[in-house]
This record gives structure tokens, sequence and C-alpha cells, in this order.
């Protein structure tokens, strides 16, 4: 308890708010590799996603990759790619990138096959080209599913990202790993603590998101 | 004109919807097709917008092979009135209305005003435009669906049972509506039903199928009720000891119309119309 009291101390002392190792620098370091993992892991897993989801190709071999990807341990993958590719940003990276390739990947075709079949039909029917119907009608029906796809990899990156730190990077994981070498367990508790705070507000953010985007005229669940 | 030539369709799975099926629909006509479920109906109605390619025999539209013809193209020049509406849910009325126009390019306001127009020309208050389908009751659905096929003013319109899924009331309105628009526009017209009563309501020719696509008798209503070609077209229609064979009993003083079942169907009145 009196640890946790520390830990907000170590937090409210206003010197961690300013400075290149301060709070602010971490979290946007942390926010950074998030968005960079997650956006190199939206260009490969997104049209690929979607495109199953279309032609309902491919589907149970997506699955079983994902599955397969979900069962690799990250910081396994973070010391191999280290191993391979060195000390820096590229091995953390690309160890998110697998982390959140598969909830993109089944927000994506999940997404196109909550729509309607019928809708889909009577799209075609009126003469839209497989492009027109992906992009006017599975896409923006589709919406809410393909954005909780992205919070869930969004979460799960934001809360791996201090593993970066432990190949030599930023990211709020730095309290968290200088707080364990110097056995200052407040500062590491104020590390956990801020990594916490920011999946749970990115959660909400994102929840209110895929409210305002779901589609109008769509019956809501 | 369109022209089945012969067609057939195997489904991958094996089915067989129709077998070896052919017909000609002249230009303007309004042609019904009308069978059990199963018949094959809307396979054969599908196979004109190439929304079903045939797995053997051909399409003609004014004598030109549909499978040549680019199906988006194709599709676009085609009104196809669903059985379930087929709106797009997240699009408003109006936009539902103008998605061919939007897709071919005309602009977002002319496109919109021509939806308006057609929403009126339906049966609909215009201010329904800004309305989602999910606000629409089904006949208000089945009237935007009718408003969409004809927004690119197609030559053909296939209308695949379009008002199955309405009340009597107003399905009797909306089939008065569709035959006050015919006569105004002369479109070709294919309309699939598997009630009689409304093949023989909007259909110039009528053409009875028993499953497979095989064709039980065509003709005019007139001529089908007149001589049933057998048994099959004869329960279909409800003549001979179905409710068509209709007598007269003298109730109250009036001349009232009964069907084969001695259930009243209407009263006689002679002369009142001429
Ligand atoms: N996409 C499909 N794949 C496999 N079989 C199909 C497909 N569409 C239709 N069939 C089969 O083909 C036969 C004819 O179907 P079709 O939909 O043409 O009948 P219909 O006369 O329109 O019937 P309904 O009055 O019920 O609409 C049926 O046995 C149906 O199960
Ligand atoms: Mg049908």
């Amino acid at each position: 308890m009196s640890q946790l009291l520390e830990a907000f101390s170590w937090l409210a002392d206003p010197t961690r708010w300013s400075g290149t190792d301060g709070i602010p620098t971490r979290l946007l370091e942390h926010l950074w590799y998030t968005a960079l993992g997650v956006v190199v892991a939206a260009v490969i897993a997104v049209p690929i996603g979607l495109l199953v989801g279309h032609t309902g190709r491919g589907r149970g071999l997506v699955v079983a990759l994902s599955g397969a990807a979900r069962a690799l341990p990250t910081l396994g993958l973070i010391t191999l790619f280290g191993l391979w590719l060195g000390i820096g940003l590229k091995a953390p990276i690309l160890a998110f990138v697998v982390l959140a390739i598969p909830s993109l990947l089944a927000g994506a075709y999940s997404a196109v096959e909550s729509v309607d079949p019928r809708t889909v039909d009577a799209a075609r029917a009126q003469g839209m080209t497989e492009w027109q119907i992906l992009s006017r009608v599975e896409v923006p029906l589709g919406l809410p599913l393909l954005i909780s796809g992205f919070r869930l990899a969004i979460v799960q990156v934001v809360a791996t990202v201090m593993l970066a730190s432990y190949i030599g990077n930023g990211g709020l994981g730095r309290f968290i790993f200088l707080g364990l070498q110097l056995q200052d367990y407040p500062q590491m508790l104020a590390g956990s603590i801020l990594v916490v705070a920011l999946a749970l507000v990115l959660d909400v953010a994102l929840r209110v998101l895929e409210r305002l985007l779901a589609p109008r005229g769509a019956a809501r669940g | 004109m369109i022209r089945f030539d012969h067609v057939g369709k195997t489904y991958p799975g094996g089915t067989t919807a129709v077998e070896d099926f052919s017909l000609t629909i002249d230009s303007h006509a309004s042609v019904v097709l009308v069978g059990t479920s199963g018949s094959g109906k809307t396979t054969l109605m599908r196979m004109v917008n190439r929304m079903v390619d045939p797995t053997s025999g051909r399409v003609l539209i004014d004598d030109e092979d549909v499978a040549g013809v680019d199906p988006v193209k194709l599709r676009r020049s085609i009104g196809y009135v669903m059985q379930a509406s087929g709106l797009l849910p997240h699009r408003t009325v109006a936009e539902n209305v103008a998605t061919v126009p939007l897709l071919e390019g005309v602009s977002r306001r002319r496109s919109r005003s021509r939806a308006l127009a057609l929403l009126e020309m339906v049966g609909l208050d215009h201010r329904l435009g800004d309305r989602y389908p999910s606000q629409l009751s089904g006949g208000q659905q089945q009237r935007v669906g009718v408003a969409r096929a004809l927004a690119s003013d197609p030559n053909i319109l296939l209308m695949d049972e379009p008002f199955g899924a309405v009340d009597p009331i107003v399905r009797a309105e909306l089939q008065k509506e569709l035959l006050r628009l015919q006569s105004e526009l002369g479109k070709t017209i294919l309309f699939v039903t598997h009630d009689i009563d409304e093949a023989f309501l909007i259909g110039e020719q009528v053409v009875i199928l028993r499953p497979g696509g095989e064709i039980a008798q065509q003709g005019t209503p007139a001529e089908i009720l007149a001589d049933p070609a057998d048994d099959f077209v004869e329960s279909f229609v409800g003549s001979g000891v179905g409710k068509r064979a209709l007598h007269v009993d003298e109730v109250s003083g009036q001349q009232v119309v009964l069907d084969a079942g001695d259930r009243p169907v209407g009263v006689l009145r002679e002369g009142s119309r001429s």
C-alpha cells in the first residue's frame, strides 16, 4: 500500500513531467512505437482481411495463421528479432506488427462477413463493380467491426510496447526496466500505472469512435 | 425483346433449377412467370441481367447474346426489383433511388432531383427521400425498390415477387400503381410471382412453370382460364372444381356469387358498369 502511495508521489513530482527522459517524452515515444507497429500491421492485414471477407477465399488459411501468430510469445519474438536485427527499434516494431496482425485481420474479414449477403447481392444486381461493393457497401456497413479490430490491436500493442525498452529503446517501459535495475519499486509501479492508464484511455476513446462511425440507418445492436 | 433460347441451369451443388427453357418476350410487353416455389423463376429472371449465367443455351436482348455483354454495364441498363427490397441500409431513400445515376457519374444534385421525382411517381411523398430504409414500412420500401429500378430509365424491368412481402391491401394498391406506371412507361416487364391472381392481373402473357422451369402453359390470362392445358394448370389456376367455378344464389333479394365451396365472393349487379 505504501509502495502504491510512493508510486503516486513519484508521479506527482513535477520534475518528472519535463526533460528528455520525463513522462511526456516517454509517453510520446510509447504512442509513436504503438502507431508504427499498428500502422505497418494494418497496411498488411487490412487489405488481406477485406479481400478474404469479400471473396470468402483463403479464410481457413488466414484463421490458422492468425491463431499461430497469437500463440507466439512477444518477448521471445523481440529477443529473437533482436538477435537478428540488433539493438534498436526494428526488432520490437517487427514483433508488435506480428502481435497486431491477427486482431486486424479478424476485424477486417469479420467486418465484411457481417454484411447481409442479400444487401451485397442487391448492390451487385444494381451494377456495382466488385470494388464498389467493397468500398461503398461492405466497408461502410462493417466499419464498427473493422474499428474494433483496430481497438484490440492498439490495446494489445500499447500494453506490450514497454518491452521495447527491454532492448534499449524509450517508451514508458523505460521506467519499469530502470526501476527493476535500480530496485526502485515505486518507479516501476508508476511506469506500470502509466501503461495501464494509457491502454484504458485508448480503449474508451476507440469504443466511442466505433459508436460515432456506425453507419446511420443501420439497426444498432 | 428478350429471348430465352434453350437455356438450362445446373448449380454447382448439382441442383438443376432449369432444364431447357425457351421463351420470347416482345418489347413493351409484360410477361409473368408463375409457378410453385423452386420452379426456377428467380433463376430464369437473373439470367437476363447475368446475375446467373446459364449452363446451357443463351439469353438474347434485342438479338444480342448477354454472355458477351459486360455484366456491370448490363445490370445498370436493366431495372431490377427484388423480393425483399434490397435497399442499402446505410444510404438514404433518395440516395438508394439514385444508385445507378450516381454510379454513372450523374451529378449529386441532378440525381437527387431525379430521385425525388421518381418517389412522387411511385406514389411516395418526396420528403421520405431523406429517411433511411429502416424508417419505412415494407410497402413503402417496395415502392422505393420500384423507383430505384426506374432511375436509369431502363427499357427492361425485372420484378421478382416485388409485392410478396406486403399485406393484401397494400399489395392490391401496389399492383394498381404498377399497371398505371406501365400504361405510361411501356417498359418490357418480366415479372415473377407464385400468386396466380397477381399473374393474371399484371401479365399480358402468363407463363405457368412446372419444377425445372418446364412450361406447363403459356398464353393470355383468358386463354389459360378458358382452356387449361392439363390437370396441373387446372389445379394451379383453380378452375374446374376450384374457386373460379362460381355460381349465383339469391340471398335477401340480392344475387350473391358463391364459389365451389359455397363461400360468398361477391354480389351480382346487372349493367352496373358499361
Ligand atoms: N445459388 C444457388 N445455388 C444452388 N442452388 C440454387 C441456387 N439458387 C437456386 N437454387 C436452387 O434452384 C432451384 C430453383 O430456384 P429458384 O430460386 O430459381 O426458384 P423460384 O422459382 O424463384 O422459387 P421461389 O418461388 O421460392 O422464389 C431450387 O431448387 C433452388 O434450391
Ligand atoms: Mg424466387
